[in-house]
């Protein structure tokens, strides 16, 4: 807190508290705006099209074009829908991504609130976002809904699993629940970032494979929390209408589909602090400036958010029992193992 | 073994996949960004016997109303005026003829128009033929019925005018040419009947028993004639009906 430089600018009162949420907030909107661009762009450009082209000087207004466009749209909600779950299931899922934001690092100054079990509350506060799922999927009163709703819940739940060994892994390579903590010791280039197996003698490429494959696990568990591709099941645009937020229309829908983009960038940036040093500069000490800081995080963060996308629209989408299959008989057990070599490594060091 | 082979399996494939995509991103698109960059009338891509369309070239049209007879949805109206031989200098048709009618209003309706192209091909001078616009849509239907004629209602309400003082005049002359053919009669005959009058009496009383008696051998004949004609029709029609029996 100390270090924080809004507390050195505002001390400690209201606007401190207020800067603190609205800091977070406005990046989200922008970002979301961007990542909306991004996602229709990029996956016009892997389909061999120029997509949104008229909005805007080669379509950056688009994003803007959709808000407003949902915003002005008609909300309905169903008869026989159960009202209070209906109406708080959206923004309890965009609390869930939004919570995360508390405890996530942009800089070596701004962390909002300087947890010393920072890892543990992103991954607790990521389980709301089940929460809202199983609301919307349950009080639409529509079967396909709630089809969607289960099958969200059973893939979010299995894939917490790999997710949670992976961070453990991390935790215990760092000796430290604090994130601030984990990114400090990765600093000093690339080269002691935690997926080149963090700091340490010339020995750690021993230990490289289990954390490039941790890195990959936690990865693919990232995209199965936030229900990308291959892991739509509980979306599944073209089998189950649109799963849980089929009857979902304008504001409310907005926010689902702002929660969703919130949360792709909450798992990107947990990666990011976890395998790929954080706010750390890969060139060691060299534009390591706060303000560089958060170019350096938000670029890494907004580089997997690109994956994400890539991958989207690179494969197909697993079926439910394959999705089960993956995350308890393949991932589970390979995260047990690294995190045994990755233990055995840390003790030894 | 097995299970590793899936995992590599998946993996190498997601990786053989995203390089694909990744080829992909920054390859060349294939989207026509109409109308800026490319247009398939300025590219001369629009075949030429495209049907789109239709413009009329009023110097060419004799107002025969063959387009309007030919069309299938009944989407062109032609009105025309005769062109009174008072009226002087008129420019002639495109094909060197004089022109006969004036076209008040030759009006298509595109609503209708189903691009058929069946108005072209009857047309005898080739005054109707199909464009290459197709770009022509309107807010409001009214908007799409077009007018070729090149008459201002003005020019239209003076023709129309000028055609039926022709008319009238003519009438007046057809009138005073009959009369002045009565009077001629009248003048031969009053010559005449001076010169016989004791023959005139006897003409008079004879020709309607000359023609009475010319008259009834004719209707004579006539009766046995049409007598005749029905005995054979009739006798035809027994032997039709007697073959369809048999």
């Amino acid at each position: 807190m100390e270090q924080n430089f809004v507390y050195k600018l505002f001390g400690d009162g209201i606007i401190m508290y207020s800067l603190f949420v609205i800091i977070p907030l406005t990046f989200l909107l922008i970002y979301a705006l961007i990542a909306i661009l991004g996602e229709l762009k990029i996956a016009s450009w892997v389909q061999d099209r120029l997509g949104p082209m008229r909005t805007g000087w080669k379509g950056v207004l688009q994003p803007l074009a959709e808000v407003l466009k949902l915003m002005q749209k008609e909300d309905i909600v169903p008869d026989a829908a159960n009202k209070p779950l209906f109406n708080l299931a959206p923004y309890v899922m965009f609390t869930g991504a939004f919570a995360a934001f508390a405890a996530i690092p942009f800089t070596m100054n701004f962390v909002p609130a300087h947890l010393n079990i920072g890892l543990f509350y992103i991954f607790a506060v990521g389980a709301f976002a089940v929460i809202g799922i199983v609301m919307g999927g349950w009080a639409s009163n529509n079967k396909y809904s709630l089809l969607g709703a289960m099958r969200g819940v059973s893939q979010m739940v299995s894939y917490e699993i790999p997710i949670a060994l992976a961070i453990l892994s991390i935790a215990a390579l760092a000796g430290s629940l604090d994130l601030q903590e984990i990114i400090n010791q990765q600093s000093g280039g690339f080269w002691n970032w935690n997926i080149l197996g963090g700091n340490g003698s010339l020995w750690k490429v021993l230990v490289i494979p289990f954390t490039l494959a941790l890195f990959i696990i936690h990865f693919v568990g990232g995209l199965a929390e936030t229900n990308r591709i291959p892991f739509d099941i509980p979306e599944g645009e073209s089998e189950i209408v649109a799963g849980y937020h089929t009857e979902y229309s304008g504001m409310k829908f907005a926010m689902f589909f702002f929660a969703e983009y919130a949360n792709m960038f909450t798992v990107s940036a947990l990666i990011t602090i976890c395998f790929l040093g954080g706010w750390q500069s890969p060139f060691g000490d060299f534009l390591n400036q706060p303000l560089m800081q958060a170019v350096w995080f938000i670029g890494k963060s907004c580089f997997l958010v690109f994956v994400q996308i890539w991958l989207r629209w690179t494969l197909p989408r697993l079926r439910v029992d394959q999705l089960m299959y993956v995350s308890w008989k393949v991932m589970t057990p390979i995260a047990f193992f690294c995190f045994i070599a990755i233990s055995v490594w840390s003790m030894l060091r | 073994m097995e299970y590793f082979k899936k995992i590599y399996d998946g993996l190498a494939t997601t990786a053989e996949g995203m390089k694909i995509t990744l080829e992909h991103l920054f390859g060349k698109k294939v989207t026509n960004q109409y109308p800026e960059i490319y247009h398939p009338i300025t590219s001369g891509d629009m075949p030429p016997n495209s049907r789109n369309r239709l413009f009329v070239d009023m110097s060419g049209c004799d107002g025969c109303n063959s387009c309007a007879k030919a069309c299938p949805v009944q989407c062109i109206e032609v009105e025309t005026v005769r062109v009174s031989p008072d009226d002087e200098n008129i420019p002639d048709m495109n094909n060197g003829k004089k022109r006969k009618m004036w076209v008040t209003k030759h009006e298509i309706d595109f609503a209708k128009c189903c691009f058929c192209s069946l108005c072209t091909l009857v047309c005898p001078t080739e005054a109707i033929y199909m464009t290459q616009e197709f770009e022509y849509s309107e807010y409001d239907r009214e908007k799409l019925k077009y007018n070729f004629s090149n008459l201002s209602p003005e020019e239209v309400e003076e023709k129309t005018k000028m055609f039926q003082e022709y008319q009238a005049k003519k009438k007046l002359e057809q009138e005073e040419k009959k009369k002045a053919e009565q009077e001629a009669k009248l003048k031969e005959a009053q010559p005449e009947e001076t010169k016989q009058e004791v023959t005139v009496s006897k003409t008079v009383e004879e020709k309607p028993a000359e023609l009475s008696a010319e008259e009834l051998e004719k209707q004579k004949a006539r009766e046995e004639r049409r007598r005749e004609n029905e005995r054979k029709r009739a006798e035809r029609l027994a032997a039709a009906a007697k073959d369809k029996e048999e």
